[in-house]
């Protein structure tokens, strides 16, 4: 079991970093040049370029948009290799040597994914400092500025908020392609239509919670 | 000995088995035969326990499967090899990691025993070196071997085979007939074997049950199928040209 949690970790966490932390910089530069290019009131104070990134990538990018990014990524994944498992026959080979398939196959996919929050926390890290990046190399503010904005207003609470919304999508992440993959049905055609179906599936569950999170949280 | 008794099973409103009652022998090749869509895999799952069934029972060396508690099923599993239609090796394993895998799961043996038992079925199953090669590396006949030496790793009670000839090319199929039945000999198991292959049945066809339709049209061994005047297992048995003269020539031979 240890072995297929830590191979899991590696194929569910490790190997996303590289896609997580391209998207996060860029974006977090994206949302810092697009604040910058709407401040168009000279009294506005410059710092602001610093707090609209860090509010935007803590409370909804990191946690929100990188989850829909990893449900194509990481689901697609996990309802894929799990139903051309089930479509080669492999699940039935488990479950005839008297094996818990689901505690073979799913359980140490939900343990990996309890992981995901250190993905989130570089995904802000990094977005963040895209947007230091595109702010002050591309002349939008200065250095200071930007700092200050991002120490600006710190409210403690937005990281939890973060983290607990993290956490159940993670667990969707992790439950809902194993769904569609388990209890597939048909052959190779219908592997591909599980891995779209589930990548819909768990964006729609994620959008959801999220509303539902901030709805409970935030007001 | 695995006995059958009345066993009913429906998908939906759609029966499959109707009644079906057989019994397999300890130490021989009890093979399944019948048109697609007759039954024959949903037979074997049933026996299996993978589908349940609706009426009926089964009954493994004197138990009923319905009647075994919990622990009496996992003893029960760890009992039974399966070779399946297409081999159902795990993609990401070597040859030999796909081999020790049961043990590793199952047991509590060390690392060194799990692999020297794991070397000894690879020798007895002819699988010359492929021990570090991946499934999608051999070809279909060395897949096969490879499926059959993982369920005889375990020292099974009870060997089940769905197909173990489809995919291959006539002279590997009597390699593997003949290597079944080999271990069903050697090692005194209860084999079961799925098939519409004639060659199979000719060759190893120790105890043979014709499903027709979900039902239980006929059984007999290799050598009363030559001679049965039953119309549905000669139809399906003899379409062939070249068997339609198999067996006139038999019967000339034994009339002679």
């Amino acid at each position: 079991m240890k072995k297929l949690i830590l191979t899991d970790i590696d194929t569910l966490i490790i190997r996303s970093m590289g896609i997580v932390s391209f998207i996060s910089f860029f974006v977090g530069g994206v949302v810092a040049i697009q604040t910058a290019l709407n401040m168009e009131n000279p009294l506005l104070p410059r710092n602001l370029m610093g707090f609209a990134t860090r509010q935007s990538v803590i409370l909804e990018f990191a946690p929100t948009f990188i989850s829909v990014i990893m449900a194509g990524k990481v689901g697609s994944y996990i309802t894929s290799s799990i139903g051309t498992m089930r479509v080669t026959e492999q699940i039935d080979a488990l479950e005839v040597m008297g094996i818990n398939t689901y505690n073979y196959l799913i359980f140490p996919k939900i343990v990996a994914l309890l992981f995901y929050p250190f993905v989130i926390t570089i995904a802000m890290f990094l977005g963040v400092l895209g947007g230091y990046v595109a702010c002050v190399y591309g002349g939008f503010s200065s250095s200071e500025e930007f700092i200050e904005g991002i120490q600006m207003d710190f409210i403690p609470f937005h990281v939890t908020y973060s983290f607990v919304k993290t956490f159940l999508f993670a667990l969707l992440l992790a439950t809902i392609p194993s769904y569609h993959g388990y209890f597939l049905k048909g052959g190779a055609l219908d592997v591909g239509k599980a891995s779209t179906t589930s990548f819909v599936w768990t964006s729609v569950a994620i959008i959801i919670v999220n509303y539902i999170i901030t709805q409970i949280l935030l007001t | 000995m695995i006995q059958a008794s009345k066993m009913y099973k429906s998908f939906k409103d759609t029966p499959v088995l109707k009644g079906v009652s057989a019994s397999f022998d300890k130490g021989k090749t009890n093979l399944i035969i019948g048109q697609s869509g007759s039954g024959k895999t949903v037979f074997l799952k049933c026996l299996l326990g993978l589908h349940g069934i609706d009426q009926g029972s089964i009954s493994y060396d004197g138990t009923e499967l319905d009647k075994m508690t919990p622990q009496e099923r996992i003893q029960l599993r760890q009992d039974i090899g399966m070779v399946f239609q297409g081999s159902a090796l795990f993609d990401s394993m070597s040859v030999e990691e796909n081999i020790m895998f049961p043990m590793q799961m199952l047991t509590n043996k060390s690392e060194g025993e799990i692999r020297d038992r794991a070397n000894t079925v690879i020798n007895r199953v002819n699988l010359i070196d492929a021990n570090t090669k991946l499934p999608s590396e051999i070809s279909g006949g060395m897949q096969k071997r490879v499926a059959i030496a993982r369920a005889i790793v375990m020292n099974p009670k009870y060997l089940f085979c769905d197909e173990p000839n489809s995919g291959l090319d006539p002279k590997t199929s009597i390699i593997i007939d003949n290597l079944i039945q080999e271990i069903t000999e050697e090692y005194q198991i209860t084999t079961v074997i799925n098939t519409h292959d004639m060659n199979s049945v000719m060759e190893i066809g120790q105890k043979i049950i014709f499903l027709e339709n979900g039902t239980k049209a006929w059984e007999g061994d290799k050598e009363e199928i030559f001679s049965t005047d039953n119309k549905s297992v000669s139809d399906f048995v003899y379409s062939s040209k070249l068997f339609k003269r198999v067996r006139t020539a038999y019967l000339n031979k034994r009339k002679d």
